[in-house]
Protein backbone atom coordinates (compact mmCIF):
# COMPACT_ATOMS: atom_id res chain seq x y z
CA UNK A 1 0.00 0.00 0.00
CA UNK A 2 2.54 2.29 0.92
CA UNK A 3 4.57 1.38 -2.58
CA UNK A 4 1.35 2.19 -4.60
CA UNK A 5 0.95 5.51 -2.38
CA UNK A 6 4.09 6.31 -3.29
CA UNK A 7 3.78 6.02 -6.68
CA UNK A 8 0.55 8.00 -6.66
CA UNK A 9 2.35 10.96 -4.87
CA UNK A 10 5.49 10.91 -7.44
CA UNK A 11 2.86 10.61 -10.41
CA UNK A 12 0.90 13.89 -9.44
CA UNK A 13 3.84 15.53 -8.64
CA UNK A 14 5.78 14.78 -11.84
CA UNK A 15 2.64 15.83 -13.85
CA UNK A 16 1.60 19.11 -11.67
CA UNK A 17 5.58 19.59 -12.04
CA UNK A 18 5.04 19.54 -15.85
CA UNK A 19 2.24 21.78 -15.76
CA UNK A 20 3.98 24.42 -13.89
CA UNK A 21 7.06 24.59 -16.05
CA UNK A 22 5.11 24.12 -19.40
CA UNK A 23 3.13 26.91 -17.63
CA UNK A 24 6.41 28.82 -17.14
CA UNK A 25 7.10 28.44 -20.74
CA UNK A 26 3.90 29.88 -21.99
CA UNK A 27 4.63 32.85 -19.33
CA UNK A 28 7.87 33.38 -21.32
CA UNK A 29 5.75 34.06 -24.48
CA UNK A 30 4.86 37.28 -23.00
CA UNK A 31 8.18 37.98 -23.50
CA UNK A 32 8.44 36.70 -27.17
CA UNK A 33 5.35 39.28 -28.27
CA UNK A 34 6.67 42.36 -26.37
CA UNK A 35 9.86 41.83 -28.19
CA UNK A 36 8.42 41.24 -31.34
CA UNK A 37 5.98 43.79 -30.99
CA UNK A 38 8.72 46.52 -30.00
CA UNK A 39 10.96 45.22 -33.08
CA UNK A 40 8.25 45.52 -35.45
CA UNK A 41 6.49 49.37 -34.52
CA UNK A 42 9.02 52.61 -34.97
CA UNK A 43 10.90 53.70 -32.04
CA UNK A 44 9.20 56.62 -31.06
CA UNK A 45 5.96 54.22 -30.70
CA UNK A 46 8.71 51.50 -28.87
CA UNK A 47 8.35 51.95 -25.02
CA UNK A 48 4.31 52.00 -25.74
CA UNK A 49 3.97 48.91 -26.83
CA UNK A 50 6.19 47.46 -24.01
CA UNK A 51 4.40 49.14 -21.67
CA UNK A 52 1.31 47.47 -22.81
CA UNK A 53 2.73 44.04 -23.23
CA UNK A 54 4.02 44.03 -19.62
CA UNK A 55 0.79 45.73 -18.16
CA UNK A 56 -1.97 43.53 -20.22
CA UNK A 57 0.00 40.67 -18.51
CA UNK A 58 -0.44 41.91 -15.15
CA UNK A 59 -4.43 42.35 -15.68
CA UNK A 60 -4.66 39.24 -17.06
CA UNK A 61 -3.49 37.37 -14.49
CA UNK A 62 -5.82 39.16 -11.96
CA UNK A 63 -8.83 39.04 -13.74
CA UNK A 64 -8.20 35.47 -14.39
CA UNK A 65 -7.58 35.08 -10.49
CA UNK A 66 -11.00 37.11 -9.48
CA UNK A 67 -13.32 35.76 -12.00
CA UNK A 68 -12.39 34.36 -15.09
CA UNK A 69 -10.93 31.34 -14.37
CA UNK A 70 -14.35 30.33 -12.71
CA UNK A 71 -16.52 31.54 -15.54
CA UNK A 72 -14.35 29.17 -17.64
CA UNK A 73 -13.98 25.70 -15.21
CA UNK A 74 -16.30 26.33 -12.65
CA UNK A 75 -19.75 24.74 -12.11
CA UNK A 76 -21.23 25.67 -15.63
CA UNK A 77 -23.11 23.08 -16.61
CA UNK A 78 -22.27 20.84 -19.54
CA UNK A 79 -22.81 21.94 -23.00
CA UNK A 80 -24.39 24.63 -21.60
CA UNK A 81 -24.00 28.36 -23.39
CA UNK A 82 -24.29 30.00 -20.30
CA UNK A 83 -21.59 29.92 -17.74
CA UNK A 84 -21.69 29.84 -14.08
CA UNK A 85 -20.39 32.71 -12.20
CA UNK A 86 -18.43 32.78 -8.68
CA UNK A 87 -15.16 34.62 -7.75
CA UNK A 88 -11.70 33.91 -6.31
CA UNK A 89 -9.99 30.14 -6.52
CA UNK A 90 -10.45 27.63 -4.14
CA UNK A 91 -8.60 25.25 -2.29
CA UNK A 92 -6.14 22.61 -3.54
CA UNK A 93 -6.52 18.87 -3.43
CA UNK A 94 -6.27 17.46 -0.01
CA UNK A 95 -3.81 14.94 -0.07
CA UNK A 96 -5.27 12.16 1.53
CA UNK A 97 -7.99 12.48 -0.55
CA UNK A 98 -6.06 11.68 -3.48
CA UNK A 99 -3.83 9.36 -2.02
CA UNK A 100 -7.63 7.15 -1.57
CA UNK A 101 -8.33 7.37 -5.91
CA UNK A 102 -7.48 3.87 -6.76
CA UNK A 103 -5.07 3.48 -9.64
CA UNK A 104 -8.14 2.30 -12.13
CA UNK A 105 -9.76 5.82 -11.33
CA UNK A 106 -6.47 7.92 -10.80
CA UNK A 107 -6.55 9.79 -14.42
CA UNK A 108 -10.61 10.59 -13.95
CA UNK A 109 -9.84 12.01 -10.86
CA UNK A 110 -7.41 14.88 -9.11
CA UNK A 111 -3.73 13.93 -10.74
CA UNK A 112 -2.29 17.24 -10.66
CA UNK A 113 -2.95 19.88 -8.47
CA UNK A 114 -5.64 22.56 -9.05
CA UNK A 115 -3.21 25.69 -8.75
CA UNK A 116 -1.13 24.00 -11.18
CA UNK A 117 -4.04 23.50 -13.32
CA UNK A 118 -5.28 27.51 -12.34
CA UNK A 119 -1.22 28.77 -13.41
CA UNK A 120 -1.34 27.01 -16.53
CA UNK A 121 -5.11 28.33 -17.77
CA UNK A 122 -3.53 31.81 -16.36
CA UNK A 123 -0.75 32.24 -18.82
CA UNK A 124 -2.86 30.99 -21.78
CA UNK A 125 -5.70 34.01 -21.82
CA UNK A 126 -2.67 36.36 -20.83
CA UNK A 127 -1.43 35.08 -23.94
CA UNK A 128 -4.84 35.73 -26.03
CA UNK A 129 -4.88 39.00 -24.87
CA UNK A 130 -1.48 39.95 -25.92
CA UNK A 131 -2.53 39.41 -29.27
CA UNK A 132 -4.49 42.27 -29.47
CA UNK A 133 -1.55 44.39 -28.81
CA UNK A 134 0.05 44.69 -31.93
CA UNK A 135 -2.92 45.06 -33.76
CA UNK A 136 -3.62 48.08 -32.41
CA UNK A 137 0.24 49.78 -31.86
CA UNK A 138 0.71 53.21 -32.92
CA UNK A 139 -1.98 54.90 -32.50
CA UNK A 140 -4.70 53.24 -29.72
CA UNK A 141 -4.83 55.10 -25.74
CA UNK A 142 -2.83 52.89 -23.70
CA UNK A 143 -5.57 53.27 -21.22
CA UNK A 144 -7.98 52.14 -23.32
CA UNK A 145 -6.08 48.98 -24.09
CA UNK A 146 -5.85 48.24 -20.55
CA UNK A 147 -9.50 48.92 -19.99
CA UNK A 148 -10.46 46.74 -22.88
CA UNK A 149 -7.95 43.80 -21.26
CA UNK A 150 -9.68 43.91 -17.70
CA UNK A 151 -13.46 42.99 -19.62
CA UNK A 152 -11.42 40.41 -22.15
CA UNK A 153 -9.56 38.56 -19.75
CA UNK A 154 -12.08 38.78 -17.25
CA UNK A 155 -15.39 38.06 -19.34
CA UNK A 156 -15.14 37.56 -23.06
CA UNK A 157 -12.14 35.03 -23.17
CA UNK A 158 -13.83 33.00 -20.66
CA UNK A 159 -16.94 32.28 -21.61
CA UNK A 160 -16.14 30.98 -25.27
CA UNK A 161 -13.31 29.00 -23.15
CA UNK A 162 -15.89 27.33 -21.45
CA UNK A 163 -17.97 26.50 -24.56
CA UNK A 164 -15.22 24.58 -25.05
CA UNK A 165 -12.44 23.71 -22.55
CA UNK A 166 -15.11 24.20 -19.62
CA UNK A 167 -17.36 21.41 -21.40
CA UNK A 168 -19.86 23.68 -23.06
CA UNK A 169 -21.99 23.31 -26.02
CA UNK A 170 -18.91 22.94 -28.37
CA UNK A 171 -17.43 20.16 -26.51
CA UNK A 172 -20.63 18.32 -26.55
CA UNK A 173 -20.74 18.90 -30.14
CA UNK A 174 -17.24 17.21 -30.95
CA UNK A 175 -15.55 20.53 -31.82
CA UNK A 176 -11.84 19.84 -31.24
CA UNK A 177 -9.01 22.38 -30.21
CA UNK A 178 -6.13 20.60 -28.63
CA UNK A 179 -4.11 23.39 -27.09
CA UNK A 180 -6.57 26.62 -28.43
CA UNK A 181 -5.76 27.73 -32.37
CA UNK A 182 -9.18 28.82 -31.82
CA UNK A 183 -9.72 29.49 -27.78
CA UNK A 184 -6.88 31.70 -27.97
CA UNK A 185 -5.36 32.84 -30.96
CA UNK A 186 -8.94 33.26 -32.94
CA UNK A 187 -10.29 34.57 -30.03
CA UNK A 188 -7.60 37.34 -29.61
CA UNK A 189 -7.08 37.74 -33.51
CA UNK A 190 -11.28 38.87 -33.35
CA UNK A 191 -10.88 40.85 -30.53
CA UNK A 192 -8.35 42.73 -32.52
CA UNK A 193 -10.04 42.56 -35.89
CA UNK A 194 -12.97 44.58 -33.92
CA UNK A 195 -10.43 46.97 -32.34
CA UNK A 196 -8.68 48.07 -35.41
CA UNK A 197 -12.30 48.66 -37.25
CA UNK A 198 -12.87 51.45 -34.93
CA UNK A 199 -9.41 52.47 -34.32
CA UNK A 200 -8.38 53.22 -37.95
CA UNK A 201 -5.28 52.99 -39.91
CA UNK A 202 -2.17 54.86 -39.09
CA UNK A 203 -1.59 58.03 -40.38
CA UNK A 204 0.29 57.91 -44.18
CA UNK A 205 -0.21 54.13 -43.59
CA UNK A 206 -2.61 54.35 -46.80
CA UNK A 207 -2.31 57.00 -49.55
CA UNK A 208 -5.48 59.10 -51.20
CA UNK A 209 -5.35 56.47 -54.49
CA UNK A 210 -5.08 53.68 -53.03
CA UNK A 211 -2.02 53.55 -52.28
CA UNK A 212 -0.14 51.65 -49.44
CA UNK A 213 2.62 52.77 -47.56
CA UNK A 214 5.50 50.56 -45.91
CA UNK A 215 6.17 51.70 -42.43
CA UNK A 216 9.08 49.48 -41.88
CA UNK A 217 9.43 48.67 -37.55
CA UNK A 218 12.87 50.07 -35.88
CA UNK A 219 14.55 46.63 -34.68
CA UNK A 220 14.63 43.46 -36.78
CA UNK A 221 16.63 41.73 -34.28
CA UNK A 222 14.09 42.33 -31.24
CA UNK A 223 11.47 40.87 -33.59
CA UNK A 224 13.62 37.91 -34.64
CA UNK A 225 14.95 37.20 -30.83
CA UNK A 226 10.75 37.63 -30.07
CA UNK A 227 10.00 35.54 -32.71
CA UNK A 228 12.39 32.33 -30.78
CA UNK A 229 11.04 33.23 -27.53
CA UNK A 230 7.49 32.54 -29.41
CA UNK A 231 8.89 29.33 -30.44
CA UNK A 232 10.54 28.21 -27.85
CA UNK A 233 7.42 29.12 -25.32
CA UNK A 234 4.83 26.91 -27.81
CA UNK A 235 6.02 24.11 -26.58
CA UNK A 236 4.57 24.58 -23.46
CA UNK A 237 2.10 25.99 -24.74
CA UNK A 238 1.12 22.69 -26.86
CA UNK A 239 2.85 20.69 -24.90
CA UNK A 240 1.29 21.29 -21.40
CA UNK A 241 -2.52 20.77 -23.07
CA UNK A 242 -1.51 17.43 -23.06
CA UNK A 243 -1.97 17.79 -19.81
CA UNK A 244 -0.53 14.02 -18.53
CA UNK A 245 2.92 13.19 -18.50
CA UNK A 246 3.33 10.46 -15.79
CA UNK A 247 3.13 6.82 -18.22
CA UNK A 248 4.20 5.30 -21.06
CA UNK A 249 1.44 6.42 -23.39
CA UNK A 250 1.31 10.25 -22.24
CA UNK A 251 5.15 10.64 -22.48
CA UNK A 252 4.85 9.75 -25.96
CA UNK A 253 2.45 11.97 -26.70
CA UNK A 254 4.01 14.73 -25.14
CA UNK A 255 7.12 14.06 -27.18
CA UNK A 256 4.98 14.09 -29.95
CA UNK A 257 3.38 17.10 -29.38
CA UNK A 258 7.01 18.68 -29.07
CA UNK A 259 7.98 17.49 -32.35
CA UNK A 260 5.06 18.20 -34.24
CA UNK A 261 4.87 21.76 -32.93
CA UNK A 262 8.63 22.52 -34.35
CA UNK A 263 7.88 20.88 -37.18
CA UNK A 264 5.24 22.85 -38.11
CA UNK A 265 7.07 26.18 -36.98
CA UNK A 266 10.01 25.23 -39.41
CA UNK A 267 7.23 24.66 -42.52
CA UNK A 268 6.01 27.55 -41.60
CA UNK A 269 9.18 29.56 -41.69
CA UNK A 270 10.11 27.82 -45.16
CA UNK A 271 7.01 28.50 -46.48
CA UNK A 272 6.80 31.76 -45.88
CA UNK A 273 10.01 32.76 -47.00
CA UNK A 274 9.94 30.93 -50.04
CA UNK A 275 5.90 32.60 -50.78
CA UNK A 276 7.29 36.13 -49.96
CA UNK A 277 10.50 35.41 -52.28
CA UNK A 278 8.49 34.52 -54.76
CA UNK A 279 6.13 37.72 -54.88
CA UNK A 280 8.46 40.39 -53.52
CA UNK A 281 11.65 39.07 -55.16
CA UNK A 282 13.77 39.37 -51.95
CA UNK A 283 14.15 37.17 -48.65
CA UNK A 284 11.66 38.96 -46.35
CA UNK A 285 12.89 38.36 -42.76
CA UNK A 286 9.59 39.72 -41.45
CA UNK A 287 7.92 36.97 -43.47
CA UNK A 288 10.11 34.20 -42.68
CA UNK A 289 9.07 35.45 -38.21
CA UNK A 290 5.42 35.67 -39.15
CA UNK A 291 5.73 31.99 -41.09
CA UNK A 292 7.55 30.36 -38.16
CA UNK A 293 4.48 31.76 -36.08
CA UNK A 294 1.97 30.84 -38.54
CA UNK A 295 3.21 27.24 -38.28
CA UNK A 296 2.67 27.06 -34.82
CA UNK A 297 -0.81 28.94 -34.72
CA UNK A 298 -1.39 26.04 -37.66
CA UNK A 299 -0.59 23.50 -35.28
CA UNK A 300 -2.26 24.10 -32.40
CA UNK A 301 -5.73 23.30 -33.03
CA UNK A 302 -4.43 19.37 -33.17
CA UNK A 303 -0.21 19.02 -32.70
CA UNK A 304 -0.71 15.06 -31.71
CA UNK A 305 -2.50 13.19 -34.25
CA UNK A 306 -0.48 14.02 -37.00
CA UNK A 307 2.63 12.45 -38.49
CA UNK A 308 5.73 14.57 -38.00
CA UNK A 309 5.94 14.94 -41.59
CA UNK A 310 1.93 15.82 -41.94
CA UNK A 311 2.43 18.61 -39.30
CA UNK A 312 5.56 20.11 -41.17
CA UNK A 313 3.03 20.49 -44.09
CA UNK A 314 -0.02 21.76 -42.05
CA UNK A 315 2.47 24.48 -40.62
CA UNK A 316 3.83 25.28 -44.35
CA UNK A 317 0.20 25.57 -45.70
CA UNK A 318 -0.22 28.27 -42.72
CA UNK A 319 3.11 29.83 -43.59
CA UNK A 320 1.54 30.71 -47.01
CA UNK A 321 -1.66 31.57 -46.30
CA UNK A 322 -0.13 34.66 -43.72
CA UNK A 323 1.60 35.66 -46.41
CA UNK A 324 -1.11 36.28 -48.65
CA UNK A 325 -3.37 37.06 -46.01
CA UNK A 326 -1.20 39.76 -44.65
CA UNK A 327 -1.67 41.47 -48.45
CA UNK A 328 -4.64 40.69 -48.33
CA UNK A 329 -5.78 42.60 -45.40
CA UNK A 330 -4.41 45.43 -46.28
CA UNK A 331 -5.35 45.32 -49.30
CA UNK A 332 -8.86 46.25 -47.74
CA UNK A 333 -7.31 49.14 -45.82
CA UNK A 334 -7.36 47.12 -42.28
CA UNK A 335 -3.66 48.06 -40.97
CA UNK A 336 -2.25 45.54 -38.59
CA UNK A 337 1.29 46.73 -38.04
CA UNK A 338 2.73 42.84 -37.00
CA UNK A 339 0.13 41.01 -38.83
CA UNK A 340 -1.66 39.73 -35.52
CA UNK A 341 -5.12 39.23 -37.42
CA UNK A 342 -3.45 37.41 -40.26
CA UNK A 343 -1.24 35.17 -38.28
CA UNK A 344 -3.53 34.44 -35.30
CA UNK A 345 -7.30 35.05 -37.13
CA UNK A 346 -6.73 33.82 -40.93
CA UNK A 347 -4.50 30.42 -39.89
CA UNK A 348 -5.91 29.77 -36.43
CA UNK A 349 -9.05 29.07 -38.88
CA UNK A 350 -7.10 26.78 -40.99
CA UNK A 351 -5.55 24.72 -37.92
CA UNK A 352 -8.97 24.27 -36.91
CA UNK A 353 -10.08 22.86 -40.16
CA UNK A 354 -6.33 21.00 -40.74
CA UNK A 355 -7.75 19.19 -37.44
CA UNK A 356 -10.00 17.04 -39.91
CA UNK A 357 -6.83 15.56 -41.59
CA UNK A 358 -5.38 13.79 -38.56
CA UNK A 359 -8.09 13.32 -36.04
CA UNK A 360 -11.20 11.05 -36.86
CA UNK A 361 -13.40 11.77 -34.04
CA UNK A 362 -13.22 15.77 -35.73
CA UNK A 363 -15.50 16.35 -38.34
CA UNK A 364 -16.04 19.23 -40.64
CA UNK A 365 -19.46 20.59 -39.20
CA UNK A 366 -18.45 20.64 -35.48
CA UNK A 367 -15.59 22.78 -36.26
CA UNK A 368 -17.07 25.14 -38.45
CA UNK A 369 -19.53 25.26 -35.41
CA UNK A 370 -16.58 26.51 -33.01
CA UNK A 371 -14.98 28.81 -35.76
CA UNK A 372 -18.21 30.75 -36.16
CA UNK A 373 -19.22 30.78 -32.60
CA UNK A 374 -16.07 32.15 -31.07
CA UNK A 375 -16.39 34.57 -33.91
CA UNK A 376 -19.28 35.83 -33.28
CA UNK A 377 -19.35 35.84 -29.85
CA UNK A 378 -15.59 37.66 -29.74
CA UNK A 379 -16.53 40.26 -32.40
CA UNK A 380 -20.06 41.27 -31.03
CA UNK A 381 -18.48 41.16 -27.58
CA UNK A 382 -15.64 43.50 -28.70
CA UNK A 383 -17.13 45.53 -30.89
CA UNK A 384 -19.54 46.47 -27.89
CA UNK A 385 -16.86 47.19 -25.47
CA UNK A 386 -14.35 48.94 -28.28
CA UNK A 387 -17.37 51.12 -29.02
CA UNK A 388 -18.24 51.91 -25.18
CA UNK A 389 -14.65 53.26 -24.61
CA UNK A 390 -14.45 54.72 -27.91
CA UNK A 391 -17.63 56.67 -27.39
CA UNK A 392 -16.53 57.26 -23.56
CA UNK A 393 -13.07 57.82 -23.47
CA UNK A 394 -12.01 57.96 -27.32
CA UNK A 395 -9.45 55.16 -28.40
CA UNK A 396 -7.19 56.61 -30.80
CA UNK A 397 -4.54 59.26 -29.57
CA UNK A 398 -4.56 62.91 -31.27
CA UNK A 399 -2.99 63.63 -34.52
CA UNK A 400 -0.09 64.99 -33.29
CA UNK A 401 0.71 62.91 -30.08
CA UNK A 402 0.53 59.91 -33.15
CA UNK A 403 3.35 62.07 -35.19
CA UNK A 404 5.18 62.63 -32.05
CA UNK A 405 5.43 59.12 -31.27
CA UNK A 406 2.89 57.07 -28.35
CA UNK A 407 6.31 57.19 -25.88
CA UNK A 408 6.16 60.68 -24.95
CA UNK A 409 2.80 61.20 -25.18
CA UNK A 410 1.39 58.20 -23.04
CA UNK A 411 4.78 57.47 -21.30
CA UNK A 412 6.27 60.69 -20.93
CA UNK A 413 9.98 59.02 -21.93
CA UNK A 414 10.97 57.45 -24.81
CA UNK A 415 12.66 53.96 -25.39
CA UNK A 416 15.73 55.06 -27.40
CA UNK A 417 16.54 58.77 -26.20
CA UNK A 418 19.19 60.84 -27.95
CA UNK A 419 19.65 65.15 -27.26
CA UNK A 420 18.42 64.34 -23.65
CA UNK A 421 19.87 67.69 -22.84
CA UNK A 422 22.74 68.84 -20.25
CA UNK A 423 20.04 69.15 -17.33
CA UNK A 424 21.47 66.27 -15.02
CA UNK A 425 21.92 63.86 -17.98
CA UNK A 426 25.60 63.63 -17.56
CA UNK A 427 26.16 64.79 -21.35
CA UNK B 1 22.98 77.65 -59.01
CA UNK B 2 21.81 78.04 -55.28
CA UNK B 3 21.08 75.41 -52.51
CA UNK B 4 17.98 75.70 -51.10
CA UNK B 5 17.55 74.28 -47.24
CA UNK B 6 14.27 73.47 -45.43
CA UNK B 7 13.95 72.43 -42.31
CA UNK B 8 10.38 70.64 -42.32
CA UNK B 9 8.32 68.12 -39.59
CA UNK B 10 8.65 65.29 -40.51
CA UNK B 11 5.96 63.44 -41.73
CA UNK B 12 5.82 66.39 -44.41
CA UNK B 13 8.98 64.71 -46.03
CA UNK B 14 6.72 62.91 -48.74
CA UNK B 15 4.40 66.14 -49.78
CA UNK B 16 7.20 68.28 -49.63
CA UNK B 17 9.17 65.65 -51.99
CA UNK B 18 6.05 65.20 -54.10
CA UNK B 19 5.92 69.03 -54.97
CA UNK B 20 9.68 69.33 -55.46
CA UNK B 21 9.32 66.14 -58.11
CA UNK B 22 6.08 67.92 -59.87
CA UNK B 23 8.11 71.00 -60.52
CA UNK B 24 10.98 69.18 -62.15
CA UNK B 25 13.53 69.24 -59.54
CA UNK B 26 15.78 65.43 -59.67
CA UNK B 27 17.63 65.12 -56.72
CA UNK B 28 17.20 66.03 -53.03
CA UNK B 29 19.23 64.67 -49.91
CA UNK B 30 17.53 64.18 -46.76
CA UNK B 31 19.10 64.38 -43.02
CA UNK B 32 16.95 63.35 -39.39
CA UNK B 33 17.82 66.33 -37.32
CA UNK B 34 17.16 67.78 -34.53
CA UNK B 35 16.22 71.32 -33.32
CA UNK B 36 14.20 73.93 -31.53
CA UNK B 37 13.13 77.12 -32.68
CA UNK B 38 9.83 79.22 -31.22
CA UNK B 39 8.47 75.52 -30.45
CA UNK B 40 9.50 75.03 -27.16
CA UNK B 41 9.97 71.14 -26.23
CA UNK B 42 8.23 69.22 -22.73
CA UNK B 43 9.10 68.56 -19.87
CA UNK B 44 8.87 64.84 -18.80
CA UNK B 45 9.04 62.76 -15.41
CA UNK B 46 11.44 59.98 -15.44
CA UNK B 47 11.18 57.79 -12.48
CA UNK B 48 10.30 60.72 -10.62
CA UNK B 49 12.81 63.29 -11.98
CA UNK B 50 12.12 65.94 -14.27
CA UNK B 51 13.62 65.81 -17.81
CA UNK B 52 13.66 68.53 -21.02
CA UNK B 53 12.92 67.37 -23.91
CA UNK B 54 14.34 70.32 -26.08
CA UNK B 55 14.97 68.76 -29.26
CA UNK B 56 12.11 67.96 -31.63
CA UNK B 57 12.54 66.19 -34.37
CA UNK B 58 12.63 67.60 -37.99
CA UNK B 59 14.12 66.98 -40.99
CA UNK B 60 16.38 68.96 -43.08
CA UNK B 61 15.64 68.66 -47.05
CA UNK B 62 18.28 69.73 -49.30
CA UNK B 63 18.10 70.30 -53.05
CA UNK B 64 20.67 72.06 -55.59
CA UNK B 65 18.82 73.75 -58.07
CA UNK B 66 19.34 76.66 -61.03
CA UNK B 67 18.56 80.22 -60.23
CA UNK B 68 15.96 79.98 -62.21
CA UNK B 69 14.06 77.59 -60.15
CA UNK B 70 14.61 79.04 -57.03
CA UNK B 71 11.09 80.85 -56.23
CA UNK B 72 9.31 77.71 -57.18
CA UNK B 73 10.96 75.87 -55.14
CA UNK B 74 10.41 77.89 -52.19
CA UNK B 75 6.89 78.18 -52.72
CA UNK B 76 6.70 74.30 -53.37
CA UNK B 77 8.37 73.80 -50.20
CA UNK B 78 6.51 76.53 -48.48
CA UNK B 79 2.96 75.13 -49.70
CA UNK B 80 3.64 71.18 -49.08
CA UNK B 81 5.08 71.52 -45.70
CA UNK B 82 2.53 74.00 -44.10
CA UNK B 83 0.34 72.43 -41.40
CA UNK B 84 -0.46 76.09 -39.62
CA UNK B 85 0.66 74.36 -36.31
CA UNK B 86 3.88 76.09 -34.59
CA UNK B 87 7.20 74.53 -35.59
CA UNK B 88 6.83 74.19 -39.47
CA UNK B 89 10.44 75.49 -40.21
CA UNK B 90 12.20 77.24 -42.36
CA UNK B 91 14.02 77.45 -45.51
CA UNK B 92 17.27 78.72 -46.74
CA UNK B 93 18.99 79.57 -49.66
CA UNK B 94 22.71 79.98 -49.97
CA UNK B 95 24.57 80.35 -53.30
CA UNK B 96 26.47 77.72 -54.83
CA UNK B 97 30.05 78.39 -56.16
CA UNK B 98 30.27 75.15 -58.38
CA UNK B 99 28.63 71.53 -58.77
CA UNK B 100 30.07 68.45 -60.27
CA UNK B 101 28.45 65.68 -61.92
CA UNK B 102 31.34 62.37 -60.42
CA UNK B 103 30.49 60.12 -62.84
CA UNK B 104 30.77 62.42 -66.55
CA UNK B 105 32.76 65.55 -64.88
CA UNK B 106 29.62 67.55 -65.88
CA UNK B 107 30.12 70.71 -64.43
CA UNK B 108 28.05 74.11 -63.27
CA UNK B 109 24.11 73.79 -64.12
CA UNK B 110 24.95 71.14 -66.42
CA UNK B 111 25.41 68.84 -63.31
CA UNK B 112 22.25 69.79 -61.41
Amino acid sequence: MEALNGIKDLSYALDTFYFLITGALVMWMAAGFAMLEAGLVRSKNTAEILTKNVVLFAIACIMYMIVGYNIMYGDGTEGGIIPSLSFMLGADNNPEEVLKIGMDGWYDGSYYSSMSDFFFQMVFVATAMSIVSGAVAERMKLWAFLFFAVVMTGFIYPVQGYWKWGGGFLDQAGFLDFAGSGVVHLCGATAALAGVLLLGARKGKYGPDGKINAIPGANMPLATIGTFILWLGWFGFNGGSELILSNVGEANAVAKVFVNTNMAASGGVVAGLITARLLFGKADLTMALNGALAGLVAITAEPLTPSPELATLIGAIGGVLVVFAIITIDKIKIDDPVGAISVHGVVGIWGLLAVTLSNPDSSLGSQLLGIGSIFVWTFVTSLIVWGILKAVMGIRVSEEEEYEGVDIGECGLEAYPEFTGSKGSGI
Amino acid sequence: MKMVMAIIKPFKLDDVREALSEIGVQGITVTEVKGFGRQKGHTELYRGAEYVVDFLPKVKIEAAVSDGLVDQVIEAIAKAANSGKIGDGKIFVSPIEQAVRIRTGEAGEEAL
